[in-house]
């Protein structure tokens, strides 16, 4: 009971110091069995993989302690170095072109119209369909001889494309499926962030006689910054990591045109069962990641640092 | 209307249209390719609404007894996983909600950041140590990666805008933490739950990676499935599109009903595992 006679005035003034107050340790038993599975699955798996990057370590073969000269492979590794330069070119358009038709479809959303609801259900459905099924439907349409999409081409007058086969079409044609896909996640989010502006600027500029252009540019898009952000953010992160699409249409082909690192990890790992030069792979590519997001945070927090020394 | 209110309702409509149509269009030519004849399907200029309907290619894809093996190892796969990351997802949300213990979400974070097969290279040698390659063993605790940092993220959004006054009124009487949570908060939380199943089970149903280095012959799930079947019948396109169809449409179907949980879950968190 004195336990419970203590929680009540601390309760009582929770508004002013929920951080302190609220923290017995009571709670922690709910909290057990996840920390026991993200420890086994998340936890370990990194420690191991770390572990497992030191060394020389094959399927079927003994291991042996090797320090970072796993490491020091990569620098060197032709292939390695190529499907950095890939996942650079593949991540780049898979941000850039989802958030500007994502932007774009969210501003539109934004309006009233008749069966919005099921429309926006619709629209959603790319990023919620199963990818390889999604990448199985793609590969038909790039057929160079009877897939629909050289049909569309040759309506409007333009010679048929290799798309997926030929190297310098292939990141293009995959960086199109992953922009389908993923458009409509950048414009839930954005989404989200047109319906916290309020109405008072855009009552203002419509006094001002402002176009949409105009209001779209000095008025929305300032105000979905924060939004745009996240959502880029995310799509870096998921961009970087992409495999199924990748995997299923092209598996890295023509030749090593689309392999990404994704790509040519799995490919270590799993077709040459190198599982320690893998793993250096597989940290380093973690690395990658984790630099990507903080430099993206890091202009995100020069940004805003520079919007408040605007306004002073 | 005036006029220039007219112009506006027409380039609404020309906008939405323009926005929608890729998935539309994409949906549908699938649709029409799983019901065409291979004649049709190999016809240039495209044929877009065939004259004879084959049935057969659903009929054929359905008829495989090994489809229906691998249909049963997704439901296992998915159930299963999902009910496990429920069972220790939901009341961790709710204990890190209350402990406000916000920086153990980093976790989650590392989680969400990470890329499927960096988990793979240990788990595979662990699973393979452990002799459970060829039961659908490894698949569930794979996939646990995925459905347990969605359900985590989720429900300690959701708890922590759930109120507190009913919790502390049932503490002062005397209840214990277990019930409060058993009886208070559970109840109120079904919409967050709600959410946090129906992405764990997309994102699990979804889920390819982990298959194609997990599972044997016998312990695929529909899309390694699917993936095997385009080596084997590169050139018949029907019954491939029925199968890939056949693949999607519980997800697509959960899609359309489930729209505002999933709108709600992907805009708080925008979890995707993998």
């Amino acid at each position: 009971m004195s336990a419970l006679r203590k929680s009540t005035p601390a309760a009582a003034q929770s508004d002013a110091a929920p951080e302190k107050e609220l923290r017995p340790p009571s709670y922690w038993p709910f909290v057990v069995p996840a920390l026991v599975v993200v420890l086994a699955i998340i936890i370990f798996p990194w420690v191991f993989t770390i572990w497992m990057s030191l060394n020389e370590w094959k399927v079927g073969s003994s291991t042996t302690f090797v320090g970072f000269s796993n490491y020091l492979r990569l620098t060197s590794d032709p292939r390695f170095l190529e499907s950095v330069v890939h996942t650079i070119a593949y991540t780049a358009l898979s941000v850039l072109l989802p958030l500007v038709f994502g932007t774009f479809a969210a501003v539109v959303f934004h309006q009233k119209f008749a069966g919005r609801g099921f429309l926006r259900g619709v629209f959603i459905m790319p990023m919620m369909a199963t990818p390889v099924a999604i990448a199985l439907v793609w590969t038909m349409m790039f057929h160079p001889q009877l897939g629909v999409l050289n049909y569309f081409l040759s309506l409007v007058g333009i010679p048929p494309q290799l798309w997926v086969f030929h190297p310098a079409t292939v990141i293009p044609s995959l960086v199109l499926v992953e922009t389908w896909q993923w458009t409509p996640l950048v414009m839930l989010i954005v989404l989200g962030g047109l319906a916290a502006i309020p109405a008072e600027p855009y009552e203002s500029a419509q006094i001002d006689g402002a176009n949409l252009w105009q209001v779209f540019r000095f008025i929305t898009l300032p105000l979905i910054m924060p939004f745009l952000f996240i959502a880029g953010m995310i799509r870096m992160i998921d961009a970087v990591k992409s495999f199924d699409i990748i995997f299923a249409i092209t598996q890295g082909g023509p030749g090593s045109a689309s392999e990404t690192i994704n790509i040519y990890l799995y490919s270590v790992a799993f077709t040459y069962y190198d599982l320690g030069y893998g793993s250096a792979i597989a940290v380093v590519f973690f690395l990658l990641i984790v630099a990507l997001a903080a430099v993206m945070l890091y202009a995100r927090q020069r940004m805003v640092w520079t919007e408040i020394a605007s306004d002073a | 209307m005036t006029p220039r209110q007219i112009i506006g309702k027409i380039g609404l409509w020309l906008s939405v249209f323009v926005i929608v149509s890729p998935a539309i269009l994409f949906f549908l030519w699938m649709l029409s390719l799983s019901l065409k004849f291979e004649i049709d399907n190999a016809a240039y200029p495209p044929v877009f609404f065939p004259e004879h309907i084959a049935w057969k290619n659903y009929a054929d894809v359905l008829a495989s007894n090994r489809f229906l093996t691998y249909f049963i190892n997704s439901l296992i796969v998915t159930g299963s996983a999902t009910a496990l990351a429920l069972m220790v997802g939901v009341p961790a949300g709710y204990g890190i909600a209350r402990m406000a213990a916000h920086k153990s979400a980093i976790v989650i974070l590392i989680a969400r950041i990470t890329p499927g097969l960096s988990y793979l290279i240990p788990l595979f040698l662990l699973f393979q140590w452990l002799g459970l390659l060829g039961t659908l063993v490894p698949q569930i605790i794979i996939h646990l990666v995925v459905t347990v940092p969605i359900v985590i993220w989720i429900m300690i959004g959701y708890f922590e805008t759930t109120p507190m006054e009913l919790e502390e009124a049932a503490l002062i009487d005397g209840a214990t933490r277990w019930q409060v949570f058993r009886h208070v908060a559970l109840p109120i939380a079904k919409p967050g739950i709600a959410v946090a199943f129906i992405l764990a089970v997309i994102f699990s149903w979804n889920n390819f990676v982990f298959g194609i280095v997990l599972a044997g012959r016998e312990t695929r799930t529909l899309p390694v499935a699917v993936y095997n079947m385009i080596s084997f019948d590169q050139l018949s396109w029907g019954p491939l599109a029925a199968a890939a169809l056949i693949v999607t449409l519980p997800v697509l179907l959960l899609t359309v009903f489930a729209q505002r949980q999933i709108v709600a879950g992907l805009t708080a968190g925008a979890v995707k595992g993998g």
